[in-house]
């Protein structure tokens, strides 16, 4: 008798408790849609969220609820876009690959600053103290904020300004959301050329902070063999549909601000963007 | 009758924090302290299991010493603690997979978080009644809610600060827990 109390008690508790909970897990079942693993597993899994969406089980979570397209994974590029449709059944579309690019040149040898920052080594906080150290208020601050969000590794400061390396580059666009002066755009990635400044103030401005800045001079416009080149909001554009790569621009450029990035060949892309 | 429940509960949450205090707890409270709303949810999920918890083990804990065999009083409160984790994690699972996500290993751990059964056996030890128990339940909850917030509020912040190399990750979340104690120490002399 002894014994045999205990053991009602503690296995009548286990019925009743094992009863509710069968009852409970009938009542919040959760249904999975038998795609979306299958969807993740030909996803990257970078979880960089450079398709808008939270990660990449987010993502495939909205294509299989017909939220999202099944192109919109930049890491993965067409491959991973073919594989995606063909469990959709739906066609992939067109797809370009994009980089980040940098859009600032200005060193700390070019371009002049306003003070000396010695605080926390963030480019979001030191862009809190009167827009940041440099005279120039859209230059690249060369904190690294955006090489600790790069999720590649492709993200590095030369010079004390970002630079992207393209061979590592997934664009994810984490980089560009981060930088608070939004110096950082992801551009085609059959632009090798492009005015890495984001200065909008006039020429004469321009030539005062840095001295690598676009001035807005037209100079590259005039000489563009594809006409791909516009002046606008005192800053030179290149248009990567017209422009063919001949480098003129960056030849006479008299500030020598458009530089070039070498297109990698697909073999030199990273196991990310390969799949 | 509402001064001793007052009493009990601002003991509860700041004099003697579960957390803080009783050091109990410690290891979702280090684990999920990541961001305040992980935080929020992990201490939300705390706070109910608690406050059932002290609810059902008290009329568990009556049974038990009815039948003489309140020797079965740990078993049986780790085992309504499991069944209230478990029906916590169904419902997360259903209502809020993000959260539910986020919260990871450390919601099934509610089950063998000290704190919970440090309750649920306090309320039996302090010889508290129904409504006291529920109301200290709560309490502890908030008070591990409280810890866990201030805790995740102050680890935002040191993400983005210059932090000596040595120093980065666990060996400043833990001298980060240890300043937070000192502060809840202060609360000691509090008397009514």
């Amino acid at each position: 008798m002894d014994i045999l109390l205990p053991i009602l008690v503690i296995g009548g508790m286990g019925l009743v408790f094992g009863a509710l909970l069968a009852i409970a897990a009938k009542a919040f079942a959760v249904k999975v849609d038998e795609r979306v693993p299958k969807i993740l597993n030909s996803l990257p899994g970078a979880n960089c969220g450079g398709c808008g969406f939270a990660g990449c089980s987010a993502y495939a979570d909205a294509i299989v609820k017909g939220e999202a397209k099944v192109n919109c994974c930049p890491v993965g590029g067409k491959a991973v876009a073919d594989k995606i449709s063909a469990i959709m059944g739906v066609e992939s579309g067109e797809i370009s690959r994009r980089f980040a690019r940098v859009m600032c040149s200005g060193t700390p040898e070019c371009a002049k600053s306003k003070f000396i920052y010695n605080g926390p080594q963030d480019c979001h906080s030191a862009a809190k103290l009167g827009g940041g150290w440099k005279a120039c208020s859209y230059g690249c601050l060369g904190l690294g904020s955006c090489t600790k969000v790069c999720p590649s590794g492709a993200m590095t400061l030369k010079d004390g300004v970002a630079v992207v390396d393209r061979s590592k580059c997934i664009a994810c666009g984490m980089c560009a959301k981060e930088c608070p002066k939004g110096v950082i755009e992801l551009v085609d990635a059959y632009a090798a050329y492009a005015v890495s400044c984001s200065s909008r103030d006039k020429g004469k401005t321009v030539r005062a902070f840095c001295s690598t800045g676009c001035i807005g001079c037209g100079i590259c416009a005039k000489n563009c063999l594809a006409d791909a080149i516009t002046v606008e909001n005192n800053i030179a554009r290149i248009d990567p549909k017209k422009c063919v790569n001949c480098g003129m621009c960056a030849e006479k450029c008299p500030q020598k601000v458009i530089k070039f990035a070498p297109i990698p060949q697909e073999e030199s892309l990273n196991e990310f963007v390969r799949v | 009758m509402l001064s001793k429940l007052l009493i009990l509960a601002v003991g509860a949450i700041l004099v003697d924090n579960f957390v803080l205090v009783k050091f109990m707890g410690i290891c979702p409270f280090l684990g999920v302290s990541k961001k305040v709303e992980t935080a929020a949810g992990m201490g939300l999920a705390v706070v109910f299991v608690m406050t059932c918890a002290s609810a059902i083990t008290y009329i568990v804990n009556l049974a038990l010493v009815s039948l003489n065999i309140d020797y079965l009083r740990t078993i049986a409160f780790i085992l309504v603690i499991a069944v209230l984790v478990q029906f916590v994690e169904m419902f997360l699972k259903k209502s809020a997979p993000a959260l539910y996500n986020s919260l990871g290993i450390y919601l099934p751990l509610i089950t063998t978080n000290c704190a919970v059964l440090g309750v649920a056996l306090l309320n039996v030890t302090k010889g508290l009644n129904f409504v006291e128990s529920l109301v200290y339940g709560a309490a502890a909850g908030l008070g591990f809610t409280l810890a866990i917030i201030l805790m995740a509020g102050v680890r935002e912040r040191l993400e983005s600060s210059d932090i000596p190399e040595f120093l980065k990750g666990m060996p400043i979340t833990l001298i980060t827990a240890g300043l937070l104690s000192v502060a809840f120490m202060g609360f000691s002399g509090l008397s009514f």
